[in-house]
């Protein structure tokens, strides 16, 4: 009897804990989710999909691989702006100077409008499955994007985009619609391997492509912003690294499944788009085609969502204007300004007749190498200065860890690089 | 007698506007005119390595673009 009376007792003050831990996750979660879940953006999910049509699940083992890749990248600037309480544009001015600190602002605005230009493309050719014209996909974004910031608070403005980071997750249903063989998705996808037998051409484009999604510039300067302005603290940086754990952990999901979807029904068909890949799937599954073609627009938004925020936050935290999404209009105009600013002209420029999408859409890579190993070293190197981290610098284990994956990302993005400037020598 | 501005308002609040931001970006030099990082041997060669990729970037755009025109 004293037995059963205890056991319950133990019980429930384990589930009373557990609530507690959950209560204080869900306070700290976000800036980790979000930005893991919209490193899957409209590229993203373009390269996911061309990669499941072309190899099948036979990649799926490299896409695991990438997630501790992003998580040991996205953890450090966790500490970093949870420590200095500053954004990643800030600390480079502060930390090198100007020259390091001009050349960055500069690049990652220009990179992040081309980036943001690209997520329009992949949301209105989304909508376009649905027959809604391309300007009216534009109007229905720049107001919903506009109206999620100027309600004046971090923490709402961060749960409404957790909601459509819970979206992301279609590809699941999608992939369970098409019937894949689950023993072929564990028996080619987990066991690392080369398709084909051998390393080509094609193959090594592929991987750089991937590798090319996982870490994007803007998505160092994102993170470090968010915990900013959210106000994590030093004591906050465990549930920091959990959350860009999960986030982790869902963007490789996501991944895993936009490929079951495709490399089941889409295996050996030429497809060079989400969009293409939704639009050759409606015919065979409807619902797994319209679940493609909403999760290709949810990743655009996200994408949209973060990168139109990381330009404002970066330009405010150097020029010193009230950059938090906590302040209302009048208390941060320059900062919604630059926000609307940035988020129109990228909208404008896909509604232009004969505009060179393709041609941004491949200059967005050259440029995004131009800025990743500045901003991947400044990373390390800041991670390193007792002065700046004090007992959060960066381990031993850390600096071996960062550095082989700094090498490895920056090696790939490069070459990536240049095979879209010259295709010729890597066919 | 004193000659009259010939200047509209928003002429004048344009040029006061860029006059501010430049100031913004004077004062911005100023404050970050020295790198607080201290500048050992492996920070330097850091820099020195990113300086370096980003030339040879650089002339591989440019041989390509180039190309492209010619």
């Amino acid at each position: 009897m004293k037995e059963g009376i205890g056991l319950r007792a133990r019980f429930f003050y384990r589930y009373r804990r557990f609530i507690k831990t959950l209560k204080i996750y869900l306070m700290i979660a976000g800036p980790g989710i979000i930005v893991m879940v919209a490193d899957n953006d409209a590229g993203g999910i373009t390269t996911y999909t061309v990669t499941g049509s072309k190899f099948g699940y036979d990649l799926i083992w490299f896409l695991i691989l990438l997630g501790p890749i992003a998580y040991i990248v996205q953890e450090m600037t966790v500490r970093l702006g949870a420590v200095t309480k500053r954004g990643h544009a800030e600390a480079i001015f502060d930390a090198f100077g100007t020259f390091w600190g001009w050349f960055s602002l500069g690049d990652l605005l220009l990179v992040n409008w081309l980036t943001l230009i690209t997520e329009f493309i992949g949301m209105t050719a989304a909508l376009s499955i649905f027959g809604i014209q391309p300007f009216i996909t534009v109007i229905i974004v720049l107001v919903l994007l506009i109206v999620m910031i100027l309600q004046g608070r971090y923490w709402t403005w961060e749960k409404i985009v957790l909601l459509f980071c819970v979206l992301n997750l279609i590809y699941i249903p999608a992939a369970f619609l098409v019937n894949p063989s689950w023993s072929s998705v564990l028996g080619n996808g987990l066991i690392p391997h080369l398709p084909g037998g051998a390393f080509r051409g094609e193959l090594f484009f592929f991987l750089m492509a991937n590798i090319g999604t996982t870490i994007a510039p803007w998505m160092v300067f994102f993170q470090q912003s968010s915990v900013v302005d959210k106000g994590m603290k030093e004591k906050d940086i465990p549930w920091g690294k959990f959350d860009t754990m999960v986030g982790a952990a869902f963007t490789v999901i996501v991944a895993i499944f936009c490929i079951v979807v495709t490399g089941t029904v889409l295996y050996g068909t030429n497809i060079e788009s989400a969009a293409q890949a939704a639009r050759s799937l409606i015919p065979i599954n409807q619902y797994a085609g319209v679940f493609l073609a909403i999760g290709l627009f949810d990743a655009g938004l996200l994408g949209a969502v973060c990168i139109s925020l990381v330009s404002s936050w970066a330009f405010g935290e150097v020029w010193g204007w009230a950059h938090s999404l906590n302040n209302r209009i009048r208390e941060a105009p320059w900062f919604y300004f630059l926000y609307i600013i940035i988020l129109v002209s990228a909208g404008i420029v896909v509604l232009i007749p004969g505009a060179p999408l393709v041609l941004i859409t491949l200059f967005v890579q050259v440029i995004a190498v131009t800025l990743l190993p500045a901003a991947l070293v400044f990373l390390i190197l800041l991670l390193n200065n007792e002065e700046i981290m004090g007992k959060y610098k960066n381990t031993k284990l850390q600096n071996i860890l960062s550095t082989i994956i700094v090498v490895f990302i920056v090696t790939l993005s490069t070459f990536y690089c240049l095979s879209v400037i010259f295709p010729q020598y890597f066919t | 007698m004193a000659k009259r501005s010939t200047k509209s308002p928003f002429h004048k609040k344009l040029v006061n506007a860029i006059q501010n931001q430049v100031r913004v970006v004077r004062e911005i030099n100023t404050k970050y005119a020295a790198p607080r990082i201290k500048m050992t041997k492996w920070v330097s060669i850091a820099l020195l390595g990113i300086r370096i990729y980003l030339i040879v970037l650089v002339i591989i755009l440019v041989y390509k673009f180039i190309t492209l025109v010619i």
